[in-house]
Formats: structure tokens, sequence, C-alpha cells
């Protein structure tokens, strides 16, 4: 695939890292404001998916290749079970529980991880659904335009 | 009726499925169902003149510390909020598995046609 | 041994996402990777052995119903379970040497993992719409699963199965819906009682019509079976095994059972329309799959039937049960009862004997490279072993005493009869005649005959190929032995228990999870 003229490619270089801080923002105040684990992976996706509309498919694959890409997206993925299998072992037979919630910050007053698991949880999504979507276009877009016509047997 | 308008959609959808022979209108068929039930899901929660379903500080005057009664009637329900953002997800999987599929058979076959594509019979 | 039900579905899960990591590392990568999931799919066999006659409400993250989540075990799941954890064990065990033609090793254990998390998670769940979210999990592992080697027919016959499989998931989306909208709850327990309290009005009539649609699409009856027979021959072997053996009568046959007798309530008119869509798959799968000459095609068709079978008996029971009404005499729920133990022991009877037929035409397709029985012939004395196993399942399939699946079809016939539908158990027999003459078919022209030239060197496949097929086959043979009053106490009797009470399965779960977590 192609890049774009030089315009594109100059702006693009300048807003990927907006589109990215502004997809981490969402996946962060997931608890709080709209948007939370899928909407904040697919805004950091699409920061991917406009460098790769830009600067096209070969630069942005060397610069985040497709097996580190799968690598993380299951990291993401192993990261979210952990979570809620340790309900299993810090809570008595509580599957997906909210222990911090419930238990260790019963009572008190602080700023940070106030919600509980969900944040946590909330990252680990977002970066799931950001890898996944990143590999489907990246996958989408490889595939050749042009069929020889001896393929038709 | 809203809701029969809802299930004009996915009929119109599932005819597009059906009869068409191109396999990327058949693709957009099925996503225009997909549409609709999302669409009649999210209007099964709305309530008339309702507001967001946020708990604020003047929402906890109930009686022993609980959400008032106002607030309970009149916000919108939030759970098929939560089950329209799951199907999203699920048919956006789908989606892409389709897309990537009629671009292989394409490769392999040459042609979007079904009634070309036909190796398998009897 | 008492295992937290969301283990059931969080092995195979942590399993898939371990397969890319552990794979990504070359040769000893992959072989890591298969003896993790085979140890994986094995852990799950012996959890399932272990929970039979036990039953539990969990409540997930300590939420009690009806806000949160439950996973339910009752009889009825412990017995699909028991299905999943046989046939996921002896088609990985297969896939360990079958699978070295195909590449993309650790993608393929994944999405086979994926595909039983699904299935455990559509057994075990006790809300409606959790069990949509596993059926879709389930349904999109088993779509990339058909197309996986990448050749012109594998696609053709994805895409088909792909998009009939979504419609009919977005009818059961849409059932799903209106329920929600004329019951306001989605546990199945207080959707249960709700409809018991107030009656089904027109909106929830539809939206049972929309369910024996959707589930009946993912269960392959006739008029919906159009995607089955290109879908599970193109399919590798052990993944035709896989959705053959368990994943139409899991995503199909168990949900649509629980959705109409245990939420909805049998009625009769439901339980005639059940009896003729079943006595249609049953004869016209079969009269087609006599004309086949496809191996894998002819018992993708004979699968059609056989699940028509299994629909047949829960139709019996339910037209039974619901005739009578709510105040049934014992005589008539004893008849109930037995339909429906029937059609049960015909599913996981079929579970096991049509697995281990797609793993024999699987090794067959390996050692030959041909799926035309048209060119093949003789192979009985140049593969003893995959014939032995053929045989034993040909005669399990066909209902030749003293192997499983004659026990399941006197069932059928007796309870048929004593229901006085004497013309259904005609067609019983007449329909075993056209499944005995469809599989002579394949034992004369695939191992009876001469040997072709072109085949003079085929050889048989050893070690654990072999191994999966031997263990399916005693399992044939052994089957017969659950209807032995006291294993039958403990496997069958409480799945039939489960379907006859009906809507008292709302009671019987808001009272488990009151007491119990």
């Amino acid at each position: 695939m192609k890049g774009m003229t030089i315009i594109v490619k100059t702006i693009a270089g300048w807003v990927k890292i907006l589109i990215f801080m502004f997809g981490i923002y969402v996946v962060l105040f997931g608890d709080i404001t709209p948007g939370g684990g899928f909407a904040g992976g697919v805004i950091l996706a699409s920061s991917y998916i406009l460098l790769m509309l830009a600067f096209g498919r070969e630069s942005v694959e060397k610069n985040l290749p497709q097996a580190l890409a799968l690598k993380l997206l299951c990291c993401g993925v192993l990261a979210f079970a952990a979570i809620a299998l340790s309900g299993l072992f810090f809570g008595a037979d509580g599957f997906f529980w909210n222990y911090i919630y419930q238990e260790w910050l019963a009572g008190k007053d602080v700023e940070f991880l106030k919600a509980g698991i969900i944040p946590l949880a909330e990252l680990a999504i977002g970066l799931a659904v950001a890898m996944s979507l990143f590999l489907v276009i990246l996958n989408l877009s490889s595939f050749r335009s042009d069929i020889s016509a001896n393929e038709k047997e | 009726m809203l809701y029969a308008l809802c299930f004009l959609l996915f009929m119109i959808g599932l005819y597009s499925a059906v009869v068409k022979k191109n396999m990327v209108k058949i693709v957009i068929g099925i996503m225009i169902m997909e549409y609709a039930v999302n669409l009649f899901l999210i209007m099964l929660g709305y309530r008339l003149g309702g507001k967001a379903p946020i708990v604020g500080e003047e929402d906890m005057a109930g009686a022993g510390g609980q959400v008032s009664d106002l607030f309970l009637n009149t916000s919108v329900d939030p759970l098929p909020q939560a089950l329209v953002l799951t199907t999203i997800v699920i048919c956006l999987g789908s989606l892409a598995l389709m897309i990537s599929i009629c671009i292989r058979v394409h490769e392999k076959y040459g042609t979007f046609d079904i009634t070309e594509i036909r190796r398998l019979k009897g | 041994m008492s295992m937290p039900l969301p283990l059931f579905v969080a092995i195979p899960l942590v399993t898939a996402f371990l397969m890319p990591i552990i794979g990504g590392f070359g040769r000893k990568g992959k072989g890591t990777a298969t003896v993790l999931a085979n140890a994986a799919t094995i852990c799950l066999l012996v959890f399932a052995v272990a929970s039979v006659g036990r039953t539990d409400v969990y409540l997930m993250g300590k939420w009690s119903i009806p806000l949160g989540i439950n996973l339910v075990l009752d009889g009825l799941s412990s017995l699909m379970l028991l299905a999943i954890g046989v046939v996921s064990a002896a088609a990985m065990l297969f896939g360990v040497r079958y699978m070295q033609q195909y590449t993309a090793r650790a993608k393929y254990l994944s999405l086979f993992m994926l595909m039983v998390a699904g299935m455990n998670g559509v057994v075990l769940s006790g809300d409606i719409f959790n069990l949509f979210v596993f059926l879709e999990i389930a349904s999109l592992a088993s779509y990339a699963l058909v197309g996986f080697g990448c050749e012109h027919e594998e696609l053709e016959a994805s895409f088909k199965y792909m998009v009939l499989g979504t419609i009919g998931s977005l009818f059961v989306l849409f059932g799903i819906a209106l329920v929600y909208g004329n019951t306001g709850t989605l546990n199945m327990a207080y959707i249960s009682r709700a409809i018991q309290q107030s009656g089904v009005n027109a909106g929830l009539s539809f939206a049972l019509a929309l369910f024996i649609v959707g589930f009946g699409l993912k269960a392959a009856m006739v008029p919906f079976h159009a995607w089955l027979p290109d879908a599970h021959p193109s399919a590798p072997a052990p993944i035709s095994a896989m959705l053959s053996g368990v994943l139409i009568k899991t995503l199909g046959v168990y949900a649509l059972s629980r959705i109409v007798f245990n939420v909805f309530g049998i009625s009769e008119t439901v339980g005639w329309l059940l009896v003729v869509l079943a006595l249609s798959s049953m004869v016209i799968g079969a009269l087609l799959a006599i004309g086949q000459w496809d191996l894998k095609r002819l018992m993708a068709y004979s699968s059609i039937s056989q699940v028509g079978y299994v629909m047949l008996g829960i139709g019996i029971g339910g037209l039974i049960l619901g005739r009578a009404g709510p105040d049934i005499d014992s005589e008539h729920l004893a008849w109930a009862s037995l339909a429906i133990l029937g059609g049960l022991f015909h599913l996981i009877n079929h579970s096991v004997y049509k697995s281990l037929l797609f793993l024999t035409s699987g090794s067959v397709q390996m050692s030959t490279g041909t799926r035309e029985m048209r060119e093949m012939g003789g192979l009985a004395q140049k593969m003893p072993l995959t014939r032995a196993t053929c045989t034993v399942a040909s005669a399990a399939i066909v209902g030749i005493p003293p192997f499983s699946g004659f026990w399941s079809k006197l069932i059928l016939v007796i309870a048929s009869v004593q229901a006085h539908l004497y013309w259904v158990a005609a067609i019983i027999l007449l329909v075993s005649l056209c499944t005995l003459i469809m599989y002579l078919k394949v034992q004369r022209h695939v191992f009876l005959g001469e040997l072709p030239e072109n085949l003079q060197n085929v050889k048989e496949n050893t070690g654990c190929m072999v191994a999966a097929m031997v263990f399916l086959a005693c399992l044939c043979v052994l089957m017969g032995l659950l209807l032995v009053p006291s294993l039958r106490e403990m496997v069958l009797t409480p799945a039939v228990e489960v379907l006859t009470n009906g809507v008292g399965y709302s009671t019987q779960i808001i009272e488990q999870a009151g007491i119990g977590n």
C-alpha cells in the first residue's frame, strides 16, 4: 500500500501523538467518563491506521511488526484473565470479584484506584482491542488487488 | 410503533442478505440486520423525557441513604446500553472475518458473484 | 474435588491466549504449545468427569442474582460437559499428527481452545445474554476453523457457513431483546418466573418463534440445514469431528431445549413443531446421504439425520408433557422421561461415534489423499486399525447390538409406540434402514473391493491418531453400559429430570443461589 502526498505525511506526523494521547485518556478515565476499554482501544488503533494510510503499510509494519502485535494482544487478554482469576485467591470463591474496592479500600478515602479492579481491567482491554484492530487492518491491507487469470482453475 | 419500524429494517437487511448475488452486498445486508437489532435494544431502555442514569449528589436523597425515587422514575435504563456495547464489538469481529473471507474468495475465484462460486454441489 | 465453575471457561481461554506467545519461539515452541493444549483438554475431561452428579450455582463477582451473572451446573449441563470433554480431548490428540499438513499451528490451537471455551460457557451459563456471548465466541472460532486451509472450496464453504450462522445468531439476539422488553430481566430463572406469572403474550410467542429459527439454524435442522453439507467436509478432520460431534448439539439442541423447556415452559404446539422438524431432518438427511460419493459429505448428511433423532426424542417428551399440563400423572411422566432419556442418550452416543467416523475419514484422507469413494477400495488389508474402528463406529450408528446406538434407538422406538405415535416409530425404523444402506456403501467402497494401482503404497497411520481412534471406539462399545441402573442414576437421570422439571428450574435456581453463595 503506497503512502500519500507530503502534506498528508507532515500533518499525520504531528497529529498521531495527539490521537494516541486522547486514546489513553479515554481508556484511563473509563470508570468516570463515557468510554472505557473498547472505545479507547479503537481510538488507539485508529492512530496507527492513520499512519498506515499516510505512510504506507510497510513502514508501519517495520515499526510494529505483526508478531509483536499478536504477542501484545495475548498479554492484554492474559492480564485481564489474571485480574479475574486473582479474585479466586484473595476472596473466598469470588471469580472476578472487586476485592480491591470491597476489602482493601473499604472505609479509606484514596484517589488512586478508587474503583477497584475496574481501571486495571480497562487498561488490559484497551491494549487488547487496540492491537487486535491494528492487526485486522494490517492483514486486510496486505491482499493483492490484481488477480492473475491463471488462478481460476 | 417504532419497534415495528425496527423490525422492518431487520427485514430489509434479511432481504438483501438472501436475494442479492454479490458477496459484498450480502455482507452489507447482514450489517443492516445487526444495526436493526442494536437499535431495537437501545430503544427498549428509553423512557420519554428521561435523564442519563448517572447518580449525582442530589439524587441520594431517598430514604435510608439510598437513591431517590425521582431518580428511579425518570432515568433511562442503563442495561441495554451495556448489551449494545457488547453486541457492537461482537459484530465488529464477525464483520472483519466476513470481509477477509470475501477478499480471499475473490483472490481464488476472481469474482464476487455467488452464482459462479459453486464448486461444492450435491 | 469441588472445582469453581468459572475454571471450565477460564482454563481454555487462558490456554488459547498463551498459544501465540509460546508458539512464537520456533519449532520447540510449537511442540510445547501442542503439549500444553493437549494437557488442557485432558484436564477439562477429568474435571468434567469429576463434576458428574454435582449441582451448583456460582455467582460471578459475588453479585447476587438478578443483579449479577450466575453459572449453573445441573444434570443436563454435566452431561454436555462430559460430551464436550471426550470429543475435544480425542480431536486434539488426533490433531497432533494430522495437522502437520497445515501451517500456522499456534493459531489453530488457539482457535480450537476458544471454541471449547465458548461451548463450555454456553453449557454453564445461567443468564440468557451470557449464553449469546459464548455462542458467538464458539461460532466465530468455528467459522475461522472451517476455512483453515485456505483452498477454494474451504473458503466457499466457510463463507456460506458464516453468513447463515450470523443470520441465526441475529435471530437469537432479536429474540433476547424481545424477552428483555417483555420481562425486564435477563436471568433465566427470573425470566421463567415472570413468564409463569404473566403468561405468554404475543411478543413472547414471537420471541419463541425467533429462538426456534435461530437455534434451529445452529443445530442444522431442516429447513435450515443448507450450510452443513458444505462446511463439515471442508474442515480439517478433527474440526469436522468437533463440529459434528458437539458444536451443533451444544449451540443448537442444548440451547433450544434449555429455552423451550426451562424458560418458556413446553406446550403441545411447540412439541408438535419440534417433532415435525425432527422427522423432516431425519428423513431428508438420510435420503440425501445415500446418493453421495464424497466420504465426508455422506457423513455430514448423516449428521443431519441423527440430530433429527435427538430432537425427536426431546420433542416427543415435550409433546407428552405439554399435552398433560401441569398436573401430570405418573404414567405419562414415565413415558415422557423415557422419550427424553432416549433423545439425550442418543445425543451423547452420536457425539462419540460420529466424531470417530470423521476421525477415521481423516485418517483415510491423510493416507490416500482423496475423499472420493469411487477412487478408493480395498483399504482393509493396508489400514487394518482404521478399518476396525470405522466398522465399530458404523455398527454403532446403524444400531447393531451390543453397541451403544442400538440401545438409544430402541428406547426411542418404545417411547414413540407408548405415546401412540405408531407412524413415528415406523419412520424411525425406515430411517435406520437408510442409515444401514449408506454405511454399507461406505464399507464396500472404501475398505472392501480391490485396491486401485495408485494406492498400492498406502500405510497405516500410527501414534496419536490411532490412540485417539481406539479410545473413541472403546467408548462406543462401553457406552451401552450407561443404561445399567447405577450409572444411569448418576449420569442420565439428572439430565432427564432437568427437562421434565420444566419451569421448576426457576424455583430451584433461586433457592440454591440464596442459600449457597
